[in-house]
């Protein structure tokens, strides 16, 4: 992997190259649910294309961001509803 | 003439859906009939403040006397109605309006309602996202919110329960002097007396009455609870509810059972068009901004408008018209038709049954506005 | 201009297929074009990851092409209202954006579209574009069992895609049936380009199953999902998978046309010979016109952007080749057409909205989309009624209703305009 970026994903450090998405990073780091929905229930990425929504996840203390559609960079702190 | 009831109530917004529902469960036998569908007018775009107001002594009465029917009615209520006793924080700026603060706690302890005076300290406990620096607040603890359109929907169920009948997507065209109605078909339906329900749309069913269009701006977010706690109002509030000016905004902000923060509010007269005002946005949200400044990170998920129904003094009209006695009136609830539903259907049913009233209706009688229409005339 | 205003001639809003030819086309005769995209690649969804690929695909010649035009790029840029006649208010990380403009190209490209089943909800249930592209933006996918379902072209390609990447395909179910699909293939034959790719594709599937007349009845799993259970009418079988891309061909992005004032035809944005809107000054191009795919996009978008600098005549040498594109998008309508058992798929406990968990069987007692809603709350959450309002259109019949700003989610900061500050 050509410089490698770390990111946090709740807490784990977890290693991805440039260009990765962050809901990638959430998906290496082997956690299917994003989201949690209204009823409680686990939900992850459906349309890959940021108008679903389904993929949301907290990026450095910013709630309700789609992390289909944000590149990781180097320490960005990304937690799941868990 | 096809069928006949004793009402037919026009318009299945919060207001009508109330008439029905004490109409019906009086025993009268119920038409209740709207051009849309259930809750679809100016309750799609109301609030859903429960509120206690004091601007005049007849607003008191009829806010405390419907809230006081919500919280009666709160334990059938369904989950869809969202009912959440949020309280009010009337939040004040400075001297001038802690002031106001000391005026409002007087009136309201005076007539039996429980109020909280916050000092600056209190305040930012209370709700630790408002700007640092306030004078304070009146907490009125015993307010609360509801999501209106299923509101309507309860109410009318309410009244089908009791043997009302709702049919959607029929428009009237005339409320006949004589009793019951003519559709936009040409169709006639006859009935006892019928009752315009119909918010900022009245005057098109009763031309001349005082009922003007109140524009509004509405903004809803995505879930963050816990960001406020109360129904949060600036002080300011009334100085724009009553300001005769063509423009004004006031901050104002709900948190729902959902954990979405809806934020409002602004007025604007003589705006027909529901499109989005960037510059009373621009203005309603500034406002906001400066009592709330972590509200500009929430993610907003939609901006809509509505229209209130504004008469002269603030007080709507519920009674007989001056146009004929088979013709009577529920509408003009300017910004507190959510709150005022139930006392308003509960005064109508009175007056139609002959029933004695908890509070006096006179205020809301439309001969008060006798002068205006005859002129109009 | 402080940083947050900008002001161009030509403001391409989409920079996929459609939006960077028409950028191109639009910087030939004038210096003053920028591109406004919400996201951090160009190309958009189709071309994603195209820009990590040594090999000159046309896709990469497109994006040569378009980095040395001269346009301006503001990227990371979610235009979100057209608060008037001339004006885009957009949202950047760094803040809310106002964008004006003398001529709008609006290149918003599709998404795909969804329909409910039961299971459908499941973790790891994914359009498969949706999955291609997160796969070419490091999801991983080397050594998971991939069942692909739905319908439309992308079916195919996606599974292509996903070999490469070290996916292990299970199966390709394609609901339309053998005998529609072999008349595409016969009209492939009129679009020469297609076939070629098709052939590829073909021969990088051996060996894996590749079903017509056969969709997905449900899908199970309890953290994510499991398995699916497919059907072609007479047998039903179920199938373990790690994931299940499972979509029914695209629906158009017309949020932000419609935000635009332009008017509709049949669900796309209705434009004329030199793709212009209803609205003075304002074009469309490319899905949002009809689902024909990248090549007639790329025409479209040339197109409009020759009419938005009033060359009539260089967008008039590509109607020839814009009429073979309408022609093969006629051919997929007709081809992926969905079949009456997709809309019955979901029961009444199946979820029809998924933002604000609204049954169908909740939902179906209403009359109409707008009643639904205001009742229900369905529709009314963060995708802003876009899946779920598809699904709708599909399932019930219903149409949706007018587009309110915010075009997309936005912060509450980014929905003001400093109009003093200019």
């Amino acid at each position: 992997m050509s410089n490698p970026i770390t990111v946090q994903v709740n807490g784990k450090a977890v290693s991805v190259s440039p260009g990765t998405i962050v809901a990638a990073a959430v998906a290496i780091n082997g956690t299917s649910g994003f989201r949690k929905s209204v009823l409680g229930k686990f939900r992850g990425p459906l349309c890959g294309m940021g108008i679903c929504m389904e993929c949301r996840v907290t990026i450095n203390g910013q709630k309700h961001c789609r992390s289909c559609q944000i590149l990781c960079e180097p320490g960005m702190e990304i937690r799941t509803d868990e | 003439m096809t069928q006949s009831y004793d009402i037919i109530v026009v318009g299945a917004g919060i207001v009508g859906a109330a008439c029905a529902m004490e109409c019906a469960r009086g025993g009268l036998r119920t038409l209740v009939l709207d051009r849309g569908t259930v809750g679809g007018g100016t309750t799609a775009a109301g609030m859903g403040h429960l509120v206690v107001m004091d601007d005049s002594e007849a607003q008191f009465a009829l806010t405390s006397f419907s809230r006081k029917l919500w919280r009666e009615m709160r334990p059938q209520l369904p989950r869809e109605v969202e009912f959440d006793a949020t309280g009010t924080l009337w939040v004040a700026a400075d001297d001038e309006e802690m002031a106001e603060v000391a005026r409002k706690q007087k009136f309201y302890e005076e007539r039996g309602v429980g109020v909280e005076v916050l000092n600056a300290q209190a305040v930012a406990k209370a709700e630790p996202n408002l700007r640092p620096g306030l004078a304070g607040g009146l907490r009125v603890p015993d307010d609360g919110v509801v999501y209106p359109p299923c509101g309507a929907q309860y109410f009318l169920e309410q009244a089908e329960k009791a043997g009302a009948e709702l049919r959607t997507r029929v428009s009237v065209k005339t409320l006949l002097p004589e009793g019951g109605v003519e559709l936009a078909d040409g169709s006639r339906i006859s009935a006892g007396r019928s009752v315009s329900a119909t918010g900022p749309w009245s005057p098109e069913l009763t031309p001349g009455l005082p009922v003007r269009k109140r524009k509004g701006h509405l903004v809803i977010t995505e879930r963050d609870p816990g960001f406020v706690h109360h129904q949060i109002v600036e002080l300011g509030y009334l100085k724009s509810a009553h300001s005769a000016g063509k423009e004004s905004v006031a901050f104002n902000i709900q948190p729902r059972i959902t954990g979405q923060m809806l934020i409002g509010s602004s007025r604007q007269f003589d705006v027909e068009t529901s499109a989005v005002d960037q510059h009373i946005l621009n203005r309603m949200l500034q406002r906001a901004f400066a009592y709330l400044p972590g509200l500009k990170r929430l993610s907003a998920i939609r901006v809509w408008t509505g229209h209130r129904a504004a008469t002269p003094d603030q007080l709507p009209l519920i009674g007989p018209s001056l146009v004929s006695e088979k013709i009577w009136l529920a509408t003009g609830h300017e910004g507190l038709g959510i709150t005022t539903s139930l006392g308003t259907g509960r005064l109508l049913a009175d007056m139609l049954l002959g029933r004695q009233s908890e509070i006096d209706a006179a205020p809301f009688s439309p001969a008060r506005f006798a002068k205006e229409v005859l002129a109009h005339e | 201009m402080s940083d947050a205003h900008f002001q161009f001639d030509v403001v391409v809003v989409g920079a996929g297929p459609a939006g960077i030819a028409a950028a191109c086309a639009a910087a030939e005769f004038s210096d003053r074009v920028a591109a406004v995209d919400d996201t951090p690649w160009l190309g958009g969804q189709i071309w994603r990851g195209e820009q990590a690929r040594p090999k000159q695909s046309p896709a990469q010649q497109w994006l040569e092409k378009f980095r040395k035009c001269g346009a301006t790029v503001l990227d990371r840029t979610s235009v979100i209202a057209a608060p008037e006649a001339g004006l885009l208010l957009a949202e950047h990380a760094d803040g809310p954006r106002e964008i004006r403009w003398q001529k709008l190209i609006l290149a918003t490209g599709a998404r795909e579209l969804f329909l409910p089943f039961p299971g459908w909800t499941l973790p790891n249930v994914i359009g498969p574009g949706g999955l291609q592209a997160l796969v070419k933006n490091g999801w991983p996918i080397s050594g998971k069992r991939v069942v692909i379902c739905g319908t439309g072209p992308l079916l195919l390609a996606v599974a292509n895609g996903l070999r490469s990447y070290g996916a292990k395909i299970v199966s390709i179910n394609e609901q339309a049936s053998w005998g529609a699909l072999a008349g595409f293939g016969f009209g492939l034959l009129k679009h020469p380009a297609k076939l070629f790719q098709g052939a590829g594709i073909g021969m990088g599937i051996f060996g894996v199953p590749f079903r017509c007349g056969t969709w997905a009845v449900k899908a199970e799993g309890d953290e994510a999902v499991r398995s699916v259970t497919l059907t072609n009418g007479s047998k039903t079988w179920t199938e373990e998978c790690d994931v299940l891309a499972c979509g029914f061909n695209l629906a158009p992005n017309v949020e932000l046309p419609v935000a635009v004032g332009c008017d509709l035809q049949r669900g796309f944005v209705r434009v004329d010979l030199m793709q212009a809107t209803t609205v003075k000054n304002v074009f469309c191009a490319g899905e949002p016109t009809g689902i024909g795919g990248a090549d007639c996009a790329l025409t479209e978008g040339q197109i409009a952007g020759y009419a938005a600098n009033e060359q009539s005549p260089r967008a008039e040498e590509l109607f020839a080749e814009r009429d073979k594109w309408h022609a093969f998008r006629e051919a997929l309508a007709q081809t992926y057409a969905l079949r009456p058992e997709l809309k019955k798929l979901a029961t009444d406990e199946t979820l029809l909205c998924r933002c604000e968990d609204v049954t169908l069987g909740r939902v179906r007692q209403f009359s109409g989309w707008r009643e639904a809603k205001l009742l229900t709350r369905c529709g009314m959450g963060s995708c802003q009624g876009r899946v779920c309002g598809a699904a709708a259109k599909i399932v019930l019949g219903w149409g949706a209703e007018s587009v309110r700003p915010p075009v997309l989610p936005a912060r509450v900061g980014s929905l003001i305009t400093t109009e003093n500050q200019r």
